[in-house]
């Protein structure tokens, strides 16, 4: 056991448990993604924008209005909710049928829609909730408090969803409608009605891991654009629209990430998981759990 | 029960249907036979909403059928099982089936039309936890209308349900058609395999080509000339 210790790095194992932790955001992020694209077969660009407005809705609702932390978080959820929904009502549903090429540019569009919104309402300051948890110290680790809620938060949002998807009539509906669109009304089921409640779900995740990482980073009208396009990377290495793919994917992202960022600086974490993403696509290009044909 | 009046319905400018007129008595068991590409699954999408008529009238008990929402048509007490069965091959028989109760009428009796469904085929109830596409053809059959009784319907539609099945399991599956038919139900049944559909329905029609040709008692249409000649094979 002591010769294991010794040749175990504590840092080593701190920044493995920081990947775990910073996996589960990563896995709610995938899903919500992974669920619009599975159900309603559109590819939200704009996802981490949504998330984007909920951590200004965090910070106005604390900051502004003085409400507890507790109190915002329901309400920033609910309004990316909503904010979904209307996303697919306005924008998606007129473009259902389109070519997904135009589906992509209509919701490119509103990614820069959003944050030129942001520019313009909330300007360019970083911002942040003033909230400071403190670090749980293990022995020679440290981790902080808001990776560990965060984690937990993660983790329940997505036992959450699974629930509603295994255990109810829509959820079941929604998982259905992936499979085969065209007899769904045979079932007494409207789509138009399943695509809407889907769009709302995958904003509340959008919602829930605004409330989460806000708790670790700034906001500001491009924060977007630092865990979008890791988001994408996920969802497309997992297999677009699986779910369980998606949530390895997370990890393993999440783990290379945390572990570069051990042996050199963070940022070359992040050039190792774009490099790892481009040698996985040759090697498995429709992602990690293809069903192979 | 169910009347359908002049009904002219097509895809595009591809017209499948002509001046189609029949009726289906509470109680009744009533088959659409002809070959293939002559109309008979347009003409069950018609009556469930899935494509919608160009011209024509459709009452289910006097309600009119093409001013309701297709999604609203399984509440009239319509159960359409589609041609191939079209389950939801990645989920479990189990979700299969709770899909067929989806509607809120049903859903109050979700546990008792399990049980009459897994009582009809306890070969369901096993496979519960199954995924609906791995099972045999056969079973998948007993699946999909046992997912239409779900919504306890007033009529079963059925679509060739015999196609794509080994001649023991057609047996089999006409049996089941005899079964359900004495429960209660009305059963409306399209079908190439005539020689078998005659033996389990009261009236047939004959549809060649989008139109009805000749309409009668199972005995009298067994007995015609022209369907012994060309579908019978004597």
């Amino acid at each position: 056991m002591q010769s294991f210790l010794d040749i175990f790095d504590i840092y080593l194992l701190e920044a493995v448990i920081n990947g775990i932790l910073l996996g589960g955001v990563l896995a709610l992020l995938a899903l919500g993604l992974n669920l619009i694209f599975g159900v309603i077969d559109v590819t939200w660009i704009c996802y981490a924008e949504l998330v984007m407005i909920g951590m200004y809705g965090m910070y106005y609702l604390v900051q502004y209005y003085g409400l507890p932390y507790w109190a915002a978080a329901p309400l920033v959820i609910l309004l990316v909710a909503l904010l979904g929904g209307a996303l697919h009502f306005f924008v998606i549903a007129p473009l259902l049928t389109a070519p997904p090429i135009n589906q992509l540019l209509a919701t490119g569009g509103v990614l820069f829609i959003l944050q030129s919104f942001a520019t313009v309402a909330f300007g360019i300051d970083f911002r942040n909730l003033g909230i400071r948890l403190p670090v749980l110290a293990l022995g020679e680790m440290n981790f902080s408090y808001a990776r560990l809620l965060s984690f937990a938060a993660a983790l329940l949002g997505m036992i959450g969803v699974y629930l509603f998807l295994t255990r109810t009539f829509t959820g079941t509906a929604i998982r259905a409608i992936a499979q085969d669109r065209q007899i769904m009304p045979l079932m007494g089921v409207d789509p138009k009605r399943i695509y809407l409640v889907t769009s709302a779900i995958g904003g509340g995740l959008a919602g829930l891991a605004a409330c989460l990482l806000v708790l670790q980073y700034d906001v500001h009208p491009f924060v977007g654009l630092s865990f979008g396009p890791i988001t994408f990377l996920i969802c497309v290495l997992g297999g677009l629209g699986n779910f369980i793919g998606g949530f390895i994917a997370a990890f393993v992202f999440a783990e290379i990430i945390s572990l570069g960022g051990l042996f050199s600086d963070l940022e070359w974490g992040y050039v190792l998981a774009f490099a790892f993403f481009i040698v996985m696509m040759f090697i498995r290009p429709a992602g990690l759990l293809a069903r192979r044909s | 029960m169910l009347e359908l009046k002049s009904i002219d319905a097509g895809y595009g400018s591809f017209q499948a249907l002509f001046d189609v007129s029949l009726d289906v008595k509470a109680g009744e068991a009533v088959g659409v036979i002809g070959p293939n590409g002559a109309g008979k699954t347009t003409l069950m999408r018609v009556i469930s909403g899935l494509i919608r008529p160009i011209r024509g009238t459709i009452a289910m008990e006097g309600t009119d059928v093409i001013a309701t929402p297709p999604h609203r048509i399984v509440s009239l007490g319509i159960a359409h099982v589609p041609e191939n069965r079209r389950l939801f091959p990645r989920l479990t028989v189990a979700d299969n089936l709770k899909m067929g109760a989806y509607m809120p009428g049903a859903r109050a009796h979700y546990a008792e039309r399990l049980d009459f469904v897994f009582e009809l085929f306890p070969r369901m109830k096993e496979r519960q936890q199954q995924m609906a596409g791995t099972m045999s053809g056969g079973e998948q059959q007993m699946c999909a209308i046992g997912r239409a009784l779900m919504s306890n319907p007033k009529l079963l539609l059925l679509d060739e349900p015999s196609a794509g099945l080994a001649p023991v399991v057609v047996q089999q599956v006409f049996e089941l058609v005899k079964r359900i038919r004495a429960s209660g139900l009305t059963v409306l049944i399209v079908e190439q395999n005539v020689q078998q559909v005659l033996r389990v329905v009261d009236r047939a029609y004959l549809l060649e080509a989008g139109s009805i040709r000749a309409a009668g008692s199972a005995a009298e249409l067994a007995a015609s000339d022209t369907i012994k000649q060309a579908y019978l094979g004597v």
